[in-house]
């Protein structure tokens, strides 16, 4: 490997110029402009920035943000607190670990997106600028302010490469494009966080629970944005969000505490995760939540086989459908031909025991294929499970699935008495159908959780990853390819059969068209696959993040309709060019796509 | 490294040659209709490092993936311990023979202390149920293999590297953990293929002491390499291919000497010595394509665009 000697090392002998940032502003006014503006645009947020409350959210009460304004609220607070940061205010240290200036800059930029965007939806939603109240232009002026100031903040300029005198004209604009582009990475760039100190275990414990009640905050607030307008602010808001906090040291911090404690940190999400339901006062956003987590489930089950054992699995919904068929044929429903009802944990092994066979009936021929192969095999035998489905319905095959119809009105579950489909008073909350199943669907997702980081982490795990990263050498170290290949896919296909059983009874019906390879709805095939790589591939928050994600976008953005699958697509191609590790990169991954960063190339945790 | 250099004589008086470990019996291998290696027996006995040299595109590399069960022999079968090895090459790994790669072939984005533990896999047996429910027995089983690889870095000097991932390492490092994750399989034969490939003088003499190391533990070598003098320290026997087949085998100094195998390395002489008329032949000829090389340069750099 080739270590490059970067700019950093040479910047640090006496330069000829002071640093200066991208904007010709003393410095020093910056500073002061950014904090000062970040807090304008705090208390611009209790004044009304519209006089109509025909746009949602009813920005127009004086003394209490709504809707956008609190999203804005937010993001401005967080630049002050970053702005009084980098002035070394005593008590905020801990705030900006790696450095106040880059995590002000992403805070103040994320505040001017979501300001500009609301203030020009208000105007094009209403007509016009007249629309606006004194409290929008204060706030979009004052956010502009904010983002001139962080601007102006000193940074280390990269070095210039020298020109080559012979290069054409086209040579040397690509040359200076590439300079300035360094140079703005270098404007958002922060150091490395210093090492977080150590601290008693039960504050640090005090902090992951505070860590997971504010990931419940941002998800449950997420999952109920009710306008388009709302959700879109949130992602804007979220993403500088996190890049401010990321560039403040903070994330590294977190996940070094978290790293420490894993087991409590795994629980505890759990715990999170279990009180979403407790937030909502109807069944209409726990609906969500079901469906979010079956998606979420079945992707960190791919996960297995695709970011640990490294097989491109196109038509792993099959399994989740063959999950779902097998719970729904023996559940009683009236159309299923057998006409028999098992008990819930008699079902749950059925699917899971349909899954693994078949999984092992498909691996058995096409593990032998290597890579793009293999792809192409497993891509045919999810259309074939689809397609089989479909005919098995009494004329073109035997009866048995009910064809294109499906197998309909799936009774709910009852578990020891337990009827999940009404709904249930739980100490003054009222916890209604869907949730119910959200809290079975936890269990599962627990289970897989479980299975993923205990194999993970263990022998067949290891001979995984290295048949992932080199076959030839696995089996010259003993590894019998075939065998733990075979293992990653059943243990993949009885993963997703288990969160099968549990979808069959959530969605009342299943048919053969929820089991598509690309659809404009997931849980399909290529969704399934793009949480992942979306997430990032071998970790466990990745996809479940990954998943959440991509469900919450179509479903939230109505608006983009037909344009769906392109956003989807333009995204993901953006995604791979700036950050193909996924959102949360496995360190693995994150060392083997960005060499130049001088992180020290030492694992601390092996596994995900 | 802190292993005592064992050099030629000591191991004359070192364990003599005890078992035959591996048998290779008239191995023929042919792709369609290229013969690459013909008909080449070869034993090697336990405590000894034998070497194979030969010129490139010997088939000493064909002649390695036929003993690792990559390739299987067209004719002829190999034996280890009196075993004929099953033609599937973890199940040659899992009878005793480990191998390293010409190109280091190392799982790169893995730690290296789990490249070791790769290596620890047909020795262990813990399988999926055992990692989900993590009974004692998996605990122990984990610790021990742990402890095992952490040896073997130690042993191979790699010990203060254990979280590094394996891509990190600088080449004669990486070269070690290959050799590392090898042992880990506790191999009763090691098989190294151009093991000092790359390396400069002073990693070659820690290669050749490594080796020493891993013969004095009792485990047989045999090493394929180019660098003449690194095995002929190195080898207690020397078996040189030459297109396939099997030219000479013997102690070092006897190939060494060998006119065949300086041949076959070098050419032959020519049948007379050149004369002078050749030479002034040979000088001339060389004149002029310098020269015309010069001539054509300088219009050359002109129409580059």
């Amino acid at each position: 490997m080739t270590t490059q000697t970067t700019a950093s090392s040479t910047a640090v002998t006496p330069a000829a110029t002071p640093p200066t940032g991208l904007i010709g502003i003393p410095a020093p006014v910056g500073r002061a402009v950014a904090t000062g503006g970040s807090a304008l645009a705090v208390v611009s947020t209790f004044l009304a920035w519209t006089w109509t409350s025909a746009f949602p959210g009813d920005l127009t009460v004086y003394g209490y943000p709504g809707g956008l304004q609190v999203l804005v609220l937010v993001g401005g607070a967080l630049a002050t607190l970053f702005g009084l940061a980098s002035y070394g205010v005593k008590g905020l240290g801990w705030l900006a670990p790696a450095g106040a200036d880059a995590a002000l800059k992403y805070a103040t930029l994320g505040t001017f997106v979501t300001a500009w965007y609301t203030v020009l939806a208000i105007s094009f939603d209403l007509g016009g600028l007249v629309n606006l109240e004194p409290g929008g232009y204060l706030v979009a002026a004052a956010t502009l302010l904010a983002l001139l100031g962080a601007l102006a903040l000193p940074f280390e300029r990269p070095e210039p490469d020298p020109f080559d005198p012979d290069d054409t004209g086209w040579a040397r604009f690509t040359h200076e494009a590439g300079h300035r582009w360094a140079t703005l990475r270098a404007a958002f760039a922060s150091g490395s966080p210093r090492p977080v100190r150590a601290l008693p275990s039960h504050v640090e414990i005090l902090i992951i629970v505070a860590i997971l009640a504010l990931a419940l905050v941002v998800f449950t607030y997420g999952i109920g944005t009710g306008y388009d307008e709302l959700f879109v602010g949130f992602l804007i808001t979220a993403g500088f969000g996190f890049s401010a906090l990321n560039r403040s040291g903070l994330i590294a911090h977190a996940s070094q505490i978290t790293a420490r404690h894993q087991n409590i940190t795994v629980c505890g999400a759990f715990v999170a995760a279990a009180c979403f339901p407790f937030t909502q006062t109807d069944d209409q956003y726990a609906t969500l939540g079901v469906y979010i987590l079956i998606f979420a489930t079945v992707a960190l089950g791919l996960n297995i086989v695709v970011g640990l054992a490294g097989l491109l699995d196109l038509g792993y919904v099959a399994f989740l459908g063959v999950g779902a068929y097998a719970a729904a044929l023996v559940s009683g429903s009236p159309s299923s031909p057998f006409g028999v009802h098992f008990p819930f944990w008699a079902a749950v092994l059925v699917g899971a025991l349909a899954s693994l066979v078949f999984g092992v009936l498909i691996g058995a021929p096409t593990l032998r294929l290597r890579g793009d192969y293999l792809a192409i095999v497993t891509l045919g035998f999810g259309e074939i499970f689809r397609i089989a489905v479909n005919n098995t319905d009494g004329t073109s095959g035997p009866d048995i699935t009910n064809g294109s119809n499906g197998i309909a009105s799936i009774p709910d579950l009852k578990i020891l008495g337990f009827d999940l489909g009404v709904q249930h008073d739980i100490a003054g909350f009222t916890i209604g159908r869907f949730a119910n199943y959200f809290f079975l669907m936890l269990l599962i997702t627990a289970v897989v959780v479980l299975v993923f980081r205990r194999s993970g982490d263990s022998r067949i795990g290891r001979a995984w990853v290295a048949i992932r990263e080199d076959e030839t050498a696995a089996l010259a170290m003993g590894i019998n390819g075939f065998r733990v290949k075979l293992i990653a896919f059943a243990v993949g296909a009885t993963l997703a059969g288990l969160a099968g059983t549990v979808q069959a009874h959530v969605t009342y019906t299943v048919t053969p068209e929820q089991y598509l390879f690309a659809g404009t709805t997931p849980p399909n095939s290529a969704f399934l696959l793009a949480a992942v790589v979306l997430g990032g591939m071998g970790t466990i928050a990745g996809p479940l993040i990954g998943a959440a994600l991509l469900f919450l976008i179509p479903n939230k953005l109505q608006f983009l309709g037909d344009f769906q699958l392109l956003a989807f697509g333009l995204a993901l191609v953006l995604l791979m060019r700036f950050r193909p590790e996924g959102l949360i990169p496995n360190r693995r991954r994150q060392l083997e796509f960005h060499e130049e960063a001088d992180a020290p190339a030492v694992l601390s945790k092996t596994g995900a | 490294m802190t292993t005592d250099t064992t050099t030629k004589d000591t191991a004359a008086g070192a364990p003599a040659p005890g078992d035959t470990v591996l048998d290779a019996r008239g191995v023929t291998m042919r792709f369609g209709g290229l013969t690459a290696v013909r008909d080449v027996d070869l034993t090697v006995r336990s405590g000894e490092i034998v070497g194979l040299i030969g010129p490139n595109g010997a088939g000493k590399t064909t002649f390695f993936n036929c003993l690792t069960g990559l390739y299987i022999p067209t004719e002829g079968e190999v034996r280890y311990k009196d075993k004929v090895l099953p033609p599937k090459s973890f199940k040659v790994t899992a009878a005793g023979i480990a191998r390293t790669f010409q190109n280091i072939r190392l799982f790169a984005n893995m730690t290296v202390l789990e490249n070791v533990l790769v290596g620890r896999h047909t020795r262990t047996k813990e399988g999926f149920w055992s990692a989900v429910l993590r009974g004692p027995g998996f605990h122990k089983a984990e610790a021990a293999s742990r402890e095992r690889a952490t040896e073997l870095l130690e042993f191979v000097g790699l010990a203060d590297k254990a979280d590094h991932l394996a891509r990190n390492l600088p080449y004669g490092e990486q070269r070690k953990l290959e050799i590392a994750r090898a042992l880990a399989s506790e191999p009763g034969l090691l098989l190294l293929d151009e093991p000092t490939a790359g390396m400069n003088p002073q990693e070659t003499r820690a290669a050749e002491e490594l080796i020493f190391a891993i013969r004095d533990q009792g485990t047989a070598v045999l090493v394929i390499e180019h660098d003449m003098r690194f095995i002929f320290n190195l080898c207690d026997r020397v078996a040189v291919l030459v297109q396939g087949q099997k030219l000479i085998e013997g102690d070092p100094a006897t190939v060494q000497g060998d006119e065949r195998v300086i041949a076959a390395y070098i050419g032959e002489p020519m049948e007379n010595d050149p004369g002078a008329a050749e030479a002034a032949e040979v000088e001339a000829a060389e004149a002029a394509a310098e020269a015309e090389a010069a001539t054509d340069a300088a219009p050359g750099k002109e129409n580059d665009r």
